[in-house]
């Protein structure tokens, strides 16, 4: 089973993130990610699901997504021709001794430095899923204390 | 133009007129809007959160229909907008009056009935505080209504009732919530009501898309062993016209879904019956034989049987709804669109017929299956629905309940004419029978309609006579009494033995006629076929209800 990306246009009005969401919980369709939020124009929100099912159940999905009222459009966004990103935060026990690594570690995945405690550092990474998950692969030795990924957001590419 | 006197009759909150906006109160408003949809008749039950609403109607020219239980209103306007073609309307207050509501709404869309719901609502100040009568109606009805509204803006009313009717009749037709809080029905707006509608999420498709129609009757012409299976959704195309025409001219064997009875004529060459776990084993069996299948207005739902034993049959899926195409079988052709645009083309542009051998061998399956009913000594319920079906007349309707009597309704009433048969299909609700009765004979009231039910189900919404007595409905009610939720009986006997049955037998049945006479309805007791016959005719011939309780067999099967 592929991940596929969802990129769904709806009416930016309350309960509409409800009825989508309530859908897939319906249906008995896991989502492993959804992100929300404003587009150009204030009255359209976008939402991007995405989710881990066979072709034909991503089908039912799309058409059953499509009888929403509240659903404008439903485009299903192929990686090669999209742009996918994600937003990481992560809270990771840092000291006199591992301090540096773990900036140098940040350094090398383009992380920010975003909060230094005496005992943690936060940083905040953006980029593909695969970096996120090597980015946290790398930091658990240091001690991973808090966590958060924003799951994707996607827009397709123009000459696609 | 708005005349004067109509200005001062309806309307009390009237203040003033400008241009063709005239303010008023949101409840009018409301009232103003259904009138605006043509509508002339409201089920419902009052309540604290509906009165605005209702003050409204008052004042208005619109019937209302005082039910029992509120259950009863989302049957009552289910019967009534398949028997009219209009969306039937219920109103309903808050907290328990929407979750009583709640099983007649889903039983409205399982079976896509065009309704319009509007639930009153707690204060808006007060959403989210749990206060009296407060239930979160538009979350809890999501998945099975075709849309919801929560009202947050009077002024968003007149678009919303737009709207909600356009959404509830078009495309594949549904019910449509309106949730309106208590302070909403008292405000002033401005009251236009919208000309245009414009829903950019709702587009229907309703004409098919031609190549595909092309395609499928390439599809139709080389196949040798083709059957059109009809559903429910030809109905509500109003599509059993065209169906008809289509079937004969290219003479084409057609089985029906349980949904789907009513849209070709029973004695018609080309019918072959109901398919389905309770269907005719001959349907059944046309349908594995096959080798392409036509589906029209039917969702290939579990219990048709179709979605086992034609896995590998090719198929050719017509349905308004595109996410029913492919659900739950591989389609080779699919048509989205609306059956009677379809079939119109499809009769057009079809010129052959079906092969001979293929008519030959379906007759070969039905005449293998036709048995003689077996002689039965006592009372036998299958034999007092065909006495039904042969001695009313061809525009009558008959509503059957859910279980062992909707079955023996739907394997011995024949269709003729405009006739037509009524049931849960796809919920399963007990108890609808009487109440959607009630909606069919008030959408039809010059056609005989009968209500069949079983002694279960008349319990869970036995109140409703009293609806029938106060609104004066000729309803004969055909009550079998086999004190017990028979098929259920017969499901735990096939599953664990003989005589393993548990909580489906009344050990104490009331005396129903006892009941329907308290009630104020006339009513008698038989138990033979002789007297069911004698008794079922002479209550033609009165213009008032009639209740008939037969006696059952407790052991008397289904099929």
């Amino acid at each position: 089973m592929n991940r596929h990306i969802l990129s769904i246009l709806v009416e930016n009005q309350s309960g509409v993130l409800s009825k989508v969401s309530g859908l897939f919980t319906r249906r008995g369709y896991n989502i492993d990610s959804l992100s929300v939020g404003e587009t150009e124009s204030p009255d359209i929100s976008r939402m991007t699901i995405t989710l881990r099912r066979g072709e034909q159940d991503v089908e039912q999905i799309k058409k059953q997504l499509n009888k929403l009222i509240d659903v404008i459009k439903v485009i299903e966004l192929k990686k090669e021709d999209s742009v996918c990103r994600e937003l990481l935060l992560i809270k990771v026990k840092a000291d006199i001794k591992t301090r540096a690594d773990i900036i140098g570690i940040s350094g090398i995945f383009k992380a920010s430095i975003v909060d230094v405690g005496k005992e943690s550092l936060i940083l905040e990474l953006t980029g593909a899923s695969e970096k996120a998950d090597a980015f946290i692969e790398i930091l658990k030795p240091y001690g991973i204390l808090e966590c958060h990924r924003t799951g994707i957001t996607a827009l397709k590419r123009e000459n696609s | 133009m708005w005349k004067a006197a109509e200005l001062f009759i309806s309307f009390k909150g009237v203040f003033y007129v400008k241009g063709r906006e005239m303010k008023m109160i949101a409840s009018d408003a409301i009232i103003k809007s259904l009138e605006r949809e043509g509508v002339d008749i409201i089920f419902g039950y009052s309540g604290a959160a509906v009165c605005p609403i209702y003050e409204s109607l008052r004042r208005s020219g619109i019937k209302h229909i005082l039910v029992r239980q509120e259950q009863s209103a989302a049957h009552n306007a289910n019967g009534y907008a398949r028997i009219s073609g209009k969306a039937g309307v219920c109103i309903v207050t808050s907290g328990p009056g929407a979750t009583n509501i709640l099983t007649g709404i889903a039983t409205a869309y399982m079976d896509s009935v065009p309704m319009v719901i509007i639930t009153g609502q707690v204060g808006s100040k007060f959403i989210g505080k749990d206060v009296f009568q407060e239930i979160d109606t538009v979350g809890t009805t999501a998945s099975f209504t075709k849309h919801n509204y929560l009202v947050k803006n009077a002024k968003d009313l007149p678009k919303i009732i737009k709207e909600a009717f356009y959404i509830a009749r078009t495309g594949r037709p549904g019910p449509v919530l309106i949730d309106i809080p208590l302070d909403i029905q008292k405000q002033q707006i401005d009251f236009n009501y919208p000309t245009t509608i414009d829903i950019r999420g709702y587009r229907p498709v309703t004409v098919g898309h031609g190549r595909q129609i092309e395609r499928a009757i390439k599809k139709i012409k080389e196949s040798e062993r083709p059957v059109v299976c009809a559903g429910g959704g030809v109905l509500l195309s109003d599509a059993s016209k065209e169906l008809r025409e289509f079937i004969k001219k290219v003479n084409l064997p057609t089985v029906v879904t349980l949904m789907g009875i009513g849209s070709v004529e029973t004695n018609s060459e080309n019918y072959y019956g109901m398919v389905g776990s309770h269907g005719q084993g001959y349907a059944n069996r046309i349908i594995s034989q096959s080798d392409l299948i036509i589906a029209i207005g039917t969702r290939i739902a579990d219990r048709s049987t179709i979605s086992q034993s034609a896995r590998d049959t090719a198929m050719i899926h017509i349905d308004i709804d595109a996410a029913e195409i492919g659900k739950n079988l591989d389609v080779d052709i699919p048509v989205v669109g609306d059956a009677k645009n379809i079939l119109n083309v499809l009769i057009e542009k079809t010129e052959f017929t079906v092969s001979d051998e293929w008519l030959r061998e379906v007759r070969e399956i039905k005449d293998s299956y036709t048995q003689g009913e077996q002689d039965y000594k006592g009372m036998n319920p299958r034999r007092a629905i065909k006495f039904v079906s042969d001695i009313t007349d061809d525009s009558v309707i008959l509503i059957g309940d859910v279980g062992q009597n909707q079955m023996w309704c739907a394997r011995n009433f024949e269709i003729r004419g405009d006739r037509r048969f009524l049931t849960s299909g796809g919920l399963g609700t007990m108890g609808c029978s009487l109440p959607i009765s009630i909606g069919a004979k008030i959408g039809a009231p010059d056609r005989t309609v009968i209500s069949v039910m079983g002694d279960g189900g008349l319990q869970m919404l036995i109140s409703e006579l009293g609806v029938v007595r106060e609104n004066g409905l000729d309803i004969k009610i055909i009550l079998f009494n086999n004190q017990r939720l028979g098929m259920v009986r017969e499901l735990q006997e096939k599953q664990y033995g003989k005589g393993c049955i548990h909580g489906v037998v009344f050990e104490h049945s009331p005396d129903f006629v006892k009941i329907a006479e308290g009630f104020g309805l006339k009513g008698t007791r038989v138990i033979s076929n002789e007297e069911f016959e004698r008794v079922f005719k002479d209550s033609l011939n009165m213009d008032e209800a009639f209740f008939i309780e037969v006696t059952v067999d407790p052991d008397f099967s289904t099929i």
